[in-house]
């Protein structure tokens, strides 16, 4: 009987520290939710409770956010910038990732390393001399100048990724296919690629995400309002000098964030594993 | 015979496409092209500015020595801010590695909802950065704070000398460190998980069976075998921390009175907002022999792996 009582209690302190966790870690897009789709008058009421809505949800902060707003065109800018950037990282990333996991010797291990450490590189390091940059290639103030400049950070993580996976595809079945009259070229393109759809799905994922976390080069490069992309325009423009304005905000931060949400969960054990190398099996 | 005629008739392509050695270069060019345009070359133009009287009023790019550097060492908000990113950074990682490290040891376990649980941890580090902290400026919104609203029903503090998050400097200084270990936390949580799962079941049983403990596997077992994650781990936090601008711009901008400037938003501040370019750049390089002691940590890691 005490056994049991101990056993329920240790059972019960252990689903409240998750809870707590959990709650620590998501009460903020919770809030995000709640705040979309209260009446102002509710949001901006001291007295009432503010974890529930007090009077009827609404939907009029995300007509406003889509009618009155450039909002869709944020998003659109992203997807823009996004498409464009992944296109790059696999034009450049997936010969590169091969070529470094096929290439003898120490020295691609080398070059490997090399590459994957620029990813630490910060944003913050680079944004002045990157501004004269987009300067003198003429691309400031306009979303181009990220589509040239986000692949610094995404070729090298998905290179190091890819890497690694073309290193777990048999070198026979590339030599197969030589044998029977394809270039080294052709081997790729016909042998290799095809089985390594899962790993260029994950590089485009996250190199889609990666170029939706970033903040800085867009905010140094970025001033017009219709060239800004969603994550930039939301925090910037969104903001004005009146504080009844966080239904829009909230609900801006909420449609953009669920869409990227929703890939890192899917994606998730492969960055680890492309993180740390492969240092768990 | 036929094997001859079968064939094809060597074309210059054909030529330069079958040879590895000419293949390997050219598919690993564009990239080490890329990296070396749009990230060394800058890093060497930061490197020219710093030493430069360069403004946007006045581009002139003549040298000035270490003048840049001796000016913002002499300045008190710069020796505040270079206080400030140490205490921020250290702050936001111990918090952050501790959570990390209990909410993986949570998460180990098999329990009802564990997919759940783990994809909304999951989400202050999956979710954009400046749209994440933007619930947080909510939250610390100056009279409609859920948190004070909160701590007000809970009788802990006064409703008429309501807590000002983003408005006082010691406050401020919490808030934004809680903001960026919240958005860390998760980032532990799964490399302390990945780690975890690593361990081998037989040696803990081993262990248990010899009479080990729980602190005992923790720390002479299960820590020594992590390690080489773990420190993967921190060497990526500590560099996204001590880099960071994201979250203090969003949620103080550096102040109140720059009690919360780190080095990030200072050096925006001064090479972008105020033009300074070859002064911002100064600060900016504050960063690199920090971010080359990371470097090194890494490789050594990275390379004891392969050994």
């Amino acid at each position: 009987m005490l056994r049991l009582a101990k056993k329920l209690g240790s059972e019960g302190a252990f689903y409240a520290a998750v809870i707590t966790l959990v709650v620590f870690a998501a009460f903020p897009f919770y809030w995000m939710l709640i705040t979309t789709f209260k009446a102002d008058g509710d949001l901006y009421d001291l007295k009432s409770i503010p974890y529930w809505f007090n009077t009827a949800p609404t939907l009029e902060h995300i007509k406003y956010l889509f009618t009155e707003t450039l909002f869709v065109q944020w998003l659109m800018n992203s997807a823009l910038v996004g498409l464009c950037v992944v296109a790059i990282t696999l034009i450049v990333a997936l010969p590169a990732g091969y070529s470094l996991a096929r290439m003898p010797g120490r020295s691609a291990e080398t070059l490997g390393i090399g590459i994957f450490l620029t990813y630490l590189v910060p944003p913050t390091l680079l944004f002045l001399p990157l501004a004269r940059v987009v300067t003198l290639l003429g691309l400031q103030d306009s979303l181009w100048s990220l589509i040239v400049i986000y692949p610094t950070f995404t070729i090298p993580f998905c290179t190091w990724l890819l890497m690694g996976f073309f290193k777990s595809v048999p070198r026979e079945i590339e030599e197969a296919a030589i044998v029977d009259g394809c270039t080294v070229m052709g081997a790729f393109v016909k042998t290799v690629l095809p089985l390594s759809v899962p790993a260029v799905l994950t590089v485009v994922i996250f190199a889609f995400t990666l170029t939706m976390q970033e903040f800085v080069y867009a905010l140094t490069f970025i001033s017009s309002s219709e060239e800004k992309p969603v994550t930039l325009g939301v925090a910037t423009d969104l903001i004005r000098g009146d504080i009844f304005y966080w239904g829009e905000l909230m609900g801006a931060a909420l449609i953009a964030s669920v869409p990227v949400a929703i890939a890192y969960n899917l994606f998730l054990d492969r960055f680890i594993s492309g993180i740390t190398g492969g240092a768990v099996k | 015979m036929t094997a001859i005629t079968l064939t094809p008739r060597p074309t210059w392509s054909r030529f330069f496409l079958d040879r590895s050695e000419i293949v390997g270069p050219l598919f690993i060019a564009p990239a080490i092209l890329y990296v070396v345009l749009l990230v060394g070359l800058p890093f060497l133009l930061a490197l020219y500015y710093s030493v430069s009287a360069y403004t946007i009023f006045n581009p002139s790019l003549a040298f000035v020595g270490l003048k840049n550097f001796r000016d913002i060492i002499a300045s008190e908000i710069f020796r505040r801010t270079l206080v400030n990113t140490l205490v921020f950074t250290i702050s936001a990682q111990i918090i952050g590695l501790l959570l990390g490290k209990i909410g993986a040891m949570l998460l180990m376990q098999e329990f009802r909802g564990r997919g759940i649980a783990r994809a909304l941890v999951v989400l202050p580090w999956a979710v954009p950065v400046s749209l994440a902290t933007l619930a947080w400026l909510w939250m610390f919104d100056s009279l409609y704070s859920v948190i004070n609203w909160t701590l007000i029903a809970l009788g802990l503090v006064d409703g008429a000398n309501r807590p000002q998050w983003l408005g006082r400097e010691d406050l401020a200084m919490i808030a934004v460190v809680v903001v960026h270990a919240w958005r860390l936390f998760p980032f532990g949580v799964v490399i302390f998980l990945a780690g975890f799962t690593s361990v081998p079941k037989d040696v803990l049983d081993a262990a248990t069976v010899d009479g080990a403990g729980f602190w005992r596997r923790n720390y002479q077992i299960i820590l020594p075998i992590i390690a080489p994650i773990v420190l993967i781990a921190l060497i990526f936090g500590t560099v996204f921390t001590f880099t960071d601008l994201s979250v203090v711009y969003l949620l103080t901008k550096g102040g109140p009175i720059n009690s919360t400037q780190v080095l990030g938003t200072y050096a925006f501040q001064v090479g972008i907002l105020s033009g300074d370019v070859a002064h911002g750049a100064a600060i900016c390089l504050f960063l690199f022999p920090f971010l080359l002691i990371a470097v090194i940590l890494l490789l050594r890691s990275l390379r004891r792996r392969e050994i």
